[in-house]
């Protein structure tokens, strides 16, 4: 729902992460819309292979993933820093069941944010996925994407774990503020 | 504020409903809600293609989703109450803008929240779940509260091929629970291990 200047070249690490969710077999991808993740939701949605599902909340990803998994298939999803405190107790779902999961999740809150509400879920993300037992990785520049979602990837999947990868706010590009 | 819509009386035994839904299940895959839904399902046969929620409220339609999309040959029976589909209402909408053709949900609906003490529910207030899927896209709606019509319904989860809600209106009260396995991965492994993918 933000706004990412539309003159700046279009960025190379939603690739690198598209990219690693191919080569894991990701066959659905749960999102709720986001500039952050607007190119990578771009891509998922253009490939035959991947079933791009729009969510009302973020928590409807935790039971889809966990779905596509009892039926074979494996799901990632995108959100925002303020999506996961949405999420908190359906991970119970994953913990439990020991569901593979993976959350790509761009920061507000952080470097350059324009909105003093997404700080207090921004600032505390790291802390609330970590308390609840999920693995999380950090990306700070753009070179680091792919490999870091492939990091997440495998651990996640070969693991029955949760993993979260979170795309810093400096990475996205910070919104411009727009009266 | 307009009067507690009551549905269409009389209403059915959940134990009876559960079992005229499983009766000749095939290779129906079934997915149940936290609580008495669960209990229903134990009480016709464990199965290892049953899928029951111990937690995660709200959760089962959309496990039912992602489930349906993964396995498109297989179809796919999400049972839950009406206080576990409330709790994940928004569900409904993504439901109805993927339409998956071998999803059938079904909300056992009470008007009562029963893991809690009997609490009303909003549909006991006059929240209609089938106008919710309706307004959601989801095309096929049923609204069950006879017997007849549980008989016709249950005979088409066969061969249904376009996404399915039904609310099927029972009273409330509650049964001796049955209950499955809480061991949330042995569930999710077995219920792969029958489906030949783990």
């Amino acid at each position: 729902m933000s706004e990412i200047d539309p003159a700046s070249p279009a960025p190379d690490w939603p690739d690198a992460i598209f990219a690693a969710l191919k080569a894991a077999e990701i066959r659905q991808v749960g999102f709720v819309p986001d500039a952050g993740h607007a190119r990578l939701i771009e891509r998922c949605r253009a490939d035959p292979e991947i079933r791009a599902i729009v969510l009302t909340s973020e928590e409807e990803g935790i039971g889809l993933a966990a779905g596509a998994w009892l039926g074979g298939q494996k799901a990632a999803l995108l959100m925002q820093s303020s999506g996961v405190g949405n999420c908190i107790n359906m991970l119970s779902l994953a913990k439990s069941c020991r569901f593979p999961l993976i959350l790509l999740v761009t920061m507000r809150g952080e470097w350059g944010e324009f909105n003093p509400w997404q700080v207090p879920m921004g600032s505390k993300t790291r802390a609330a996925l970590e308390l609840i037992d999920v693995l999380v990785y950090r990306v700070e520049r753009p070179e680091e994407a792919g490999d870091t979602v492939n990091a997440a990837l495998e651990i996640a999947f070969n693991g029955g774990l949760v993993t979260a990868v979170l795309l810093s706010q400096r990475l996205i590009g910070a919104k411009r503020w727009v009266k | 504020m307009s009067p507690p819509a009551r549905g269409n009386a009389p209403r059915l035994d959940r134990r009876a409903a559960m079992r005229a839904l499983l009766d000749r299940r095939g290779d129906l895959l079934l997915v149940t809600g936290l609580g008495s839904t669960t209990y229903d399902a134990a009480s016709v046969g464990d199965d290892s293609r049953n899928f029951y929620l111990w937690g995660a409220m709200g959760a089962a339609a959309m496990i039912g989703l992602g489930l349906a999309i993964a396995r498109p040959e297989r179809r796919v029976l999400v049972v839950t109450g009406d206080g576990e589909m409330l709790m994940g209402l928004g569900a409904l909408a993504t439901i109805g803008v993927e339409r998956p053709p071998n999803l059938a949900l079904v909300v056992f609906d009470n008007g009562h929240y029963g893991e809690t003490g009997m609490q009303a529910s909003h549909t006991q207030a006059g929240v209609s779940l089938c106008g919710v899927a309706r307004a959601c896209g989801i095309l096929s709606v049923f609204d069950i509260a006879e017997a007849p019509a549980l008989r016709d319904f249950a005979a088409q989860l066969q061969g249904f091929d376009r996404t399915i809600f039904a609310r099927i209106a029972i009273y409330a009260d509650e049964p001796p629970r049955v209950l499955p396995s809480r061991d949330g991965v042995h569930l999710k492994n077995r219920f792969r291990r029958a489906l030949g993918v783990e």
